[in-house]
């Protein structure tokens, strides 16, 4: 049985997803940082998707960058990292989109498991909304486009 | 990485999906209406306070609305003279049923990362072993 993952919005702004792991924090923080880790759970199988690259330069002010496969041309997720404390905290910005949120990750330890923490801060309330509404009603920002017709196709097979 | 990422998947794993043009769909392909919908989302508003937002006629925001109140996206209530509009059930269903779905994703993620987390405990603890030798 898979410990628990849950989903708050704690406020207007932030979206928040917590989940205990079975693990110290010095391992959990690991698979985060290492891309060659992080590449083998942040696309689960299940997401159709194809990660062409993952490339991390885990330090502050160090980029990221995730290729994905698309169609016509591959779609790239990047930002930088604003913050990164050894095996408590992460912090990098979502750049691809102009109302990209921070993401910031928590790790905290208590006995033989780590409780993850992750924290999406919107620029705005509308955005947050907005994302979750065009989420239940197909109607995407532009910038979306991409991605979505290329989920369309992986997810209708 | 994105977190952003993970808000487009799931836009289209919801569409894809259902991928029905219902009439919240409708009701919400118009500008003004989505932002009436924003403008809710931050307080509750009267009709009349809607339409001098909107700059528009009372009755060109009446008939807005109508449309938002059908599909379940908004309630209103009328009290003295006064029509109070406010965010309906259906918006509410929506933003949970949104986070349900999110929740799934995140959870399909880390559950992918428990085996990683299991493979690495396993090296170390092989490594620990190699070294007391």
């Amino acid at each position: 049985m898979n410990n628990q993952t849950t989903v708050e919005r704690k406020s207007a702004r932030e979206l928040v997803v917590t989940r205990i792991f079975n693990g110290p924090a010095r391992i959990v923080f690991e698979a985060w940082i290492r891309p060659e880790l992080f590449k083998r759970w942040w696309v689960p199988g299940s997401f159709g998707l194809t990660l062409l690259s993952c490339e991390m330069d885990v330090r502050v002010g160090g980029g990221y960058r995730l290729v994905f496969a698309g169609n016509p041309e591959p779609i790239a997720f990047f930002g930088k990292y604003l913050e990164v404390t050894p095996h408590s905290r992460l912090s990098w910005s979502n750049d691809e989109s102009p109302d990209g949120a921070i993401t910031t990750v928590t790790f905290e330890e208590n006995g033989d498991t780590t409780r993850v923490v992750v924290t999406d801060l919107y620029p705005s309330k509308e955005v947050l909304d907005a994302a979750i509404a065009s989420g239940s009603t197909g109607a995407f920002p532009e910038q979306f486009l991409q991605l979505d017709e290329l989920l369309a196709t992986e997810l209708v097979r | 990485m994105p977190d952003t990422g993970v808000l487009k998947l799931n836009h289209m794993v919801q569409y894809s999906v259902s991928n029905r043009f219902d009439s919240s769909f409708a009701a919400l392909s118009d500008a003004t209406r989505r932002g009436v919908l924003e403008q809710l989302g931050r307080a509750d508003a009267s009709i009349t306070d809607l339409a001098a937002k909107f700059r528009m006629t009372l009755t060109g925001m009446k008939k807005h609305v109508g449309v938002l109140e059908q599909a379940g996206l908004v309630t209103t209530a009328k009290v003295g003279r006064v029509r109070t509009c406010r965010l309906g059930p259906r918006q509410l269903e929506e933003e949970a049923a949104w986070i349900e779905r999110y929740r799934q994703l995140w959870a399909a993620r880390f559950d992918e990362l428990d085996k990683v987390i299991e493979d690495l405990k396993r090296q170390e603890k092989a490594a620990g072993r190699r070294k007391r030798k």
